[in-house]
């Protein structure tokens, strides 16, 4: 832009308008449209059916009421969780019961045709394993939760979410719509990363992006709900022990929101400084969705994602793991070896060496951190078949987990980097290194801190 | 096909009214679309003929309001100002007339050629909602017609409007939104400001009310469009990169 001549009758009009104006002017403006529109209304238009005209009114009088918006959110997000793992306990033991069949006559054709033990290794043990633990621990829950999560959208319910969010978020100097980009990041965070295009505000979009990953997504409500219904509903059995870990993996889920706005916050004040933008929110009538439209579509998109995601990245990964764990240096394997090195640093933030290898190997996908690190405690370097949740138990028992490794374990994985598909998403959207960068530093340095705090205070206080 | 036109239509409206039902049903196979110059916005613009008049439809991006909140608002306000259009032609949802008419109301300040079209009245019917057109036009001082476009009905009404209007046969007579007293002291302390610095060119009150808002970047159109007037440049828009659909 090219400064006239100077003094600038432009900028001089707007310096006058300026003096004029004050805080509420856009209120006042805003205000005397909708009454006039009002108005008009109400000379213009009549209503013959009148019941018709205030349900949705009504219900969200209800749903976004300032008494009972908050409490009816928590309720359902509750309810969505306790379904969830209520429900996807015996498919996936089932699931794990079939792939471990089908694994057998695996092993039978390999030796029937003499294949060499290392290819038997890298083929079933590795890939065939991870893929099969992927699939059988995360599909279950994933066409449980998202067929709700759908049904509660095609409702009609989300906007009014992100209506009751808007406020926090405001209030954290963000946008309302990241309160719908964090919906989205349930589901996955790269896919959550495109959506914040809906953000115009390239501040705002940065917040958005930067906190996204705060939320589990696809890949870590597994690893969460496993931890949760293992160590932290230990002492409880029957329909008390799955509320429980409900309980853990729900408050897990808002930990991550109270980070998400906290980190908001202050990048608003520091290195994003600025005020929210306003935006107009559509809150579309309640109507009853397609529900069984709704549910086949939501699981069949699902099992389709999850299965193309398993092949895809966790059956290299598998493999790339069950070669680190059988190539041998000296008398210890490569990945023996690293998971030493990283011990000391790990143990500072109450993890070990092979649960912080495992997530840096889990740097592609959420999903194979858990199996990996099975994998890593098992010297036999493959995955084990994983008959029951409680040999499960047994072997972090084994490696010497307690209560605090696996809430340790559990924070972590809330709280560190995205996955490289996010990374790749995010450099793609900002085109920025320094930025994703940002995105990569600052979750992981927050899931330090808080995980060496936590250590720190639980042994300080006598916990133990 | 030849695309010569005599005369422009903006077409607005919020998001889900409809309005892209009513730029196909218009305009056909006759579209370009591209970009916006320098933004990453929508750009659709097709072409028609009612009664041996050419005319040039320009589909604005969907918007609640006009208060440059987002590029698309940015684009929409700015070529209903700049552009020129010969008629801005407002799509509202007949079952939400109400929270529609806020865009209309928003486009009547700045400039009086428009028709507003109060779209699924089909649906409107259905859910009891009765809307008097004649009061409605009476109301905003511009004619309103009815349509449905999913059913194509009111749509040689709607073209008729049109016709009458760039002919110069309609008087529109917009209403004024009357603002709070302190708002409206303002308004008069800079519109004298305002038609000094700019002219005529412009709708001044309402140049006077962004201003009030703090509405920096319609400062800077206003002044990249001078330079432009200044620098002889004859069209405002259509330098997008068009290709046939």
């Amino acid at each position: 832009m090219r400064a006239t001549v100077p003094p600038n009758p432009f900028d001089e009009l707007m310096n006058s308008a300026q003096s004029l104006s004050d805080g509420n002017t856009r209120e006042q403006i805003v205000s005397a449209i909708f009454q006039t529109s009002q108005a008009i209304c109400h000379e213009t238009v009549t209503y013959t059916k009148q019941e018709k005209r205030y349900e949705t009114e009504k219900l969200d009088r209800i749903f976004t009421s300032k008494l009972w918006g908050f409490p009816i959110m928590l309720a359902m997000l509750a309810v969505v969780i306790y379904i969830t793992i209520a429900g996807a306990n015996i498919p996936s033991s089932m699931l794990a019961e079939l792939f471990g069949w089908i694994e057998g006559y695996l092993t039978l054709a390999f030796k029937a045709m003499h294949a060499p033990d290392w290819l038997h290794g890298i083929l079933v043990l590795g890939l065939y394993r991870g893929t099969a633990w992927v699939v059988s621990v995360m599909l279950p829950p994933m066409a449980i939760f998202f067929p709700i999560f759908a049904l509660l959208e095609n409702y009609g319910y989300l906007p009014r979410v992100a209506f009751n969010m808007d406020r926090l978020f405001k209030s954290s100097g963000a946008h309302g719509k990241q309160s719908l980009t964090m919906a989205m990041g349930f589901g996955c965070n790269a896919a959550a990363i495109m959506s914040t295009r809906i953000i115009e505000s390239p501040r705002e979009r940065m917040l958005a992006i930067l906190t996204n990953n705060f939320v589990p997504c696809n890949g870590r409500w597994p690893t969460l709900i496993l931890l949760a219904s293992l160590f932290m509903a230990a002492g409880y059995t029957g329909g008390w022990k799955t509320l429980v870990t409900a309980g853990v993996v729900m408050s897990m889920v808002l930990f991550g929101i109270i980070v998400t706005l906290t980190v908001s916050w202050v990048l608003s004040k520091t290195a994003l400084r600025g005020v929210p933008t306003h935006y107009t929110l559509e809150l579309p009538p309640y109507r009853r969705p397609k529900i069984w439209d709704t549910i086949v579509r939501a699981t069949l998109d699902k099992s389709l994602y999850v299965l193309k995601r398993a092949v895809t990245v966790a059956a290299p990964a598998a493999i790339l793991t069950w070669v680190l764990g059988n190539i041998h240096i000296g008398d210890t394997t490569i990945l023996a070896y690293m998971a030493h090195a990283l011990d000391p640093f790990a143990r500072e933030l109450g993890l070990d060496g092979y649960i912080l290898l495992a997530f840096i190997l889990g740097l592609p996908a959420n999903e194979i951190v858990l199996p990996v690190l099975l994998m890593g405690y098992l010297s036999t370097g493959a995955l084990t078949e994983v008959d029951s949740l409680y040999s499960l138990k047994q072997i972090f028992l084994d490696h010497g987990w307690t209560w605090l490794t696996a809430l340790n374990m559990m924070l972590f994985s809330l709280l560190h980097y995205p996955c490289g598909t996010t990374l790749v998403n995010i450099y793609k959207e900002t085109k920025s290194k320094k930025w994703t960068f940002v995105s990569f530093a600052l979750p992981t340095g927050i899931a330090i801190a808080v995980t060496f705090l936590t250590t720190q205070i639980v042994q300080w206080l006598g916990l133990l | 096909m030849s695309n010569h036109y005599e005369y422009t239509i903006a077409l607005a409206g919020n998001p889900n009214t409809g309005k892209s039902t009513l730029f196909n049903l218009l305009t056909g196979l006759r579209q370009h679309t591209g970009n916006w110059p320098g933004k990453t916005v929508i750009h659709a613009e097709g072409f028609f003929a009612h009664n041996n008049r050419n005319y040039r439809m320009i589909d604005l991006p969907g918007t609640y309001s006009l208060y440059s909140n987002s590029a698309d608002e940015e684009v929409a306000r700015d070529f209903i100002i700049f552009g020129k259009p010969d008629v801005t032609l407002v799509v509202l949802d007949a079952t939400a007339l109400e929270r529609n008419l806020n865009l209309a109301l928003q486009v009547l300040e700045m400039t009086h050629r428009v028709i507003v079209c109060v779209n699924l009245m089909d649906e409107a019917k259905k859910k009891g909602i009765r809307i008097n057109v004649n009061q409605l036009s009476k109301k905003l001082g511009v004619p309103v017609v009815p349509i449905s476009a999913r059913n194509k009905e009111g749509i040689n009404e709607l073209l008729d409007t049109i016709d009458r209007m760039v002919c110069g046969d309609i008087e529109t007579n917009p209403i004024v939104i009357s603002y709070s007293r302190s708002i409206e002291e303002k308004i008069a302390k800079l519109v004298p400001l305002v038609q000094e610095t700019i002219g005529n060119e412009y709708p001044a009150r309402w140049v006077a009310l962004r201003l009030l808002d703090g509405d920096t970047s319609l400062l800077q159109a206003l002044q990249q469009e001078q330079h432009r007037l200044l620098k002889e440049v004859p069209h405002y828009a259509c330098h997008c990169s068009a290709k046939s659909v």
